[in-house]
């Protein structure tokens, strides 16, 4: 179990006069084997925050540190067993050329692995495919499937931190379920500290423990989620945003 | 009658077995991705038709020696300009007395060599540059990319002219030159394709494993550059077979004797008129195999376009 901490984080993009500030300042802590979520309406920064923890981002400024230890802008392979990411959209996430065991077991290799056969194996049964979902390509798999196998992707180098792009928002509802399970699961299996970026508060509420709200690239508040359970929220924007969710879910029901 | 049965029976698991949604090993799911890439190009007539002219082509160049009726150099002046149908001479006679047949059977095999290396060499090239520029962007795609405006600026032919003129008459220096000025339209095709797949989720993935830019272009990219690529070339084939032909017909190319379509073409001018079969049979089988490279062109691209097998 490793700790992430991300200090008066900056990001982003273009030069000059063409620069846009994605993230400003942004500042949080999540414990070892802790669950943290970041919401906020879409372009608020919450994926960007994420891109910039893995270096997928290359231009930001501030502190990232795992377990103490200050992350620098070019990552080694070290970082990446330690610090893996499920993407939002399964449908792109996966190469489409390239079968299941093909995509495991090149990340295996990549690691430095060596029982790769018996890895794959496992691996798929951690996230509930059977073998016989072993020799497919993507585009025999569905939604939830490929999903399944990003996942199982993601844990393949036995990281410690596993960083959530809305897993589960290009699934449709009934599998939606079955991820969220799926990850609750793996992450007390694993011991994970998972990161996940969502604008469910419903799921950030079942899967986290605390929650930052971002607004225009700016966290606007860091609550836990017992006081986002009660309503009690300091900020009035985090109101607003509990009150447009809640109404959402009643009118749909 | 029961062994035909069995026959059936086998013949139908073999299909199932390569249908299947669920392969079992690494080369069942390769065989049975072939396998259905091979029925949709299958169930494309004229695809079907293009490649039967081209496997047609590849089994006379094979068997040259066997098929022509005569030695393609064996000059009989007392048997020259013979019309087509003449009695031993199929497709007649050229100035030398040579039969065009045997000529045409010989020259399959040149049109072959020519097709291939430059299909090697070309695509490959193109390919590197444009795969390499699309991925590491900035200066390096700057570069890359000037260089290959610049070829692609120059005709084609006058180009190829001035290899050939400095490297020399021959066909090994007409497929050096055409492969130069063929290489440019590919790294403009490859790098587009680099630009859009570079920014996706898969290769964002693929870094995350701490894949570097080598193993990313060549194993990641490549495999989505090379479906449009191939149809590409194949579409391109018609052109370098001109192309070669065109060398051919201005002495630049393959050199007589030698039976190239092309040249055989060039000799035949001189008697368009009086004798329009000399020059117009290697036309033909020119236009014949342009068409078939063609039309497989353009059935390979509703098999390999990867926008159809993704969805």
């Amino acid at each position: 179990m490793k700790s992430l901490s991300v200090r008066n984080l900056n990001v982003w993009f273009g030069e000059d006069r063409n620069r846009v500030d994605a993230v400003r300042a942004a500042s949080f802590d999540v414990p070892s084997g802790g669950s943290f979520g970041l919401v906020g309406e879409s372009g608020s920064g919450k994926s960007t925050i994420l891109r910039a923890i893995t270096g997928l981002v290359p231009t930001w400024s501030g502190e990232i540190e795992i377990d103490g230890a200050h992350v620098a802008h070019k990552r080694g392979r070290e970082f990446y067993k330690l610090v893996q990411m499920v993407f939002q959209d399964p449908y792109a996430s996966l190469h489409p050329r390239h079968s299941v065991d093909h995509v495991l077991s090149e990340t295996l290799h990549l690691h430095g692995f060596q029982d790769i056969d018996t890895r794959v194996n496992n691996l798929l049964d951690d996230v509930g495919l059977g073998r016989s979902f072993r020799f497919r390509y993507p585009h025999q798999l569905s939604g939830g499937q490929r999903q399944r196998v990003a996942i199982a992707r993601a844990l393949a180098p036995e990281p410690e931190i596993l960083l959530l792009d809305e897993p589960t928002s290009a699934l449709d509802v009934s599998v939606q379920a079955e991820i969220l399970n799926l990850l609750s699961d793996l992450r007390a299996e694993h011991k994970l500290t998972f990161v996940m970026v969502s604008h469910d508060l419903s799921v950030v509420g079942h899967m986290c423990d605390s929650v930052a709200v971002m607004r225009d690239g700016e966290i606007v508040e860091i609550l836990s989620v017992e006081k986002m359970r009660r309503m009690e929220p300091d900020s009035a924007y985090t109101k607003h945003l509990l009150d447009v969710s809640l109404n959402y879910a009643s009118a749909q029901a | 009658m029961t062994t035909e049965t069995t026959n059936s029976r086998r013949k139908e698991s073999l299909r199932d077995w390569l249908l299947t949604d669920t392969p079992t090993s690494r080369r069942h799911a390769k065989l049975a991705s072939a396998y259905k890439s091979w029925l949709r190009l299958r169930s494309n007539h004229m695809a079907m038709f293009g490649l039967g002219i081209l496997v047609l082509l590849g089994f006379v160049a094979a068997f040259a020696p066997w098929l022509a009726p005569y030695d393609p150099y064996a000059q009989v002046l007392s048997d020259r300009l013979l019309p087509i149908g003449s009695e031993g001479h199929l497709l007649g006679t050229d100035s030398l007395g040579r039969d065009i047949l045997s000529r045409l059977i010989y020259g399959s095999r040149i049109t072959l060599y020519i097709v291939t290396l430059v299909a090697l060499i070309a695509p490959v090239a193109g390919l590197m540059v444009g795969t390499i520029a699309g991925y590491a962007g900035g200066w390096t795609d700057t570069i890359l990319m000037r260089i290959t405006d610049i070829f692609l600026a120059f005709p084609k032919l006058v180009l190829a002219l001035a290899f050939v003129a400095a490297l020399g008459a021959g066909i090994e220096n007409a497929v050096l030159a055409i492969s130069l000025t063929a290489w440019p339209p590919y790294a403009r095709l490859a790098r587009a394709e680099t630009l859009t797949i570079r920014s996706s989720d898969f290769i964002s993935a693929i870094r995350l494993q701490g894949a570097g830019p080598v193993r990313i272009i060549t194993r990641h990219i490549w495999p989505l550059c090379i479906s449009s690529l191939i149809v590409r070339v194949t579409l391109d084939m018609a052109g370098i077979i001109l192309t070669a032909a065109g060398l051919g017909f201005l002495g630049l190319g393959a050199q007589p004797p030698s039976p190239e379509w092309g040249a055989m073409i060039s000799e035949g001018r001189r008697f368009l008129l009086d004798h329009w079969w000399v020059a117009t049979i290697p036309g033909l089988a020119i236009f014949t195999v342009s068409l078939a490279f063609n039309l497989l062109g353009d059935g390979l691209r509703d098999v390999l376009d990867p926008k159809d097998g993704a969805s």
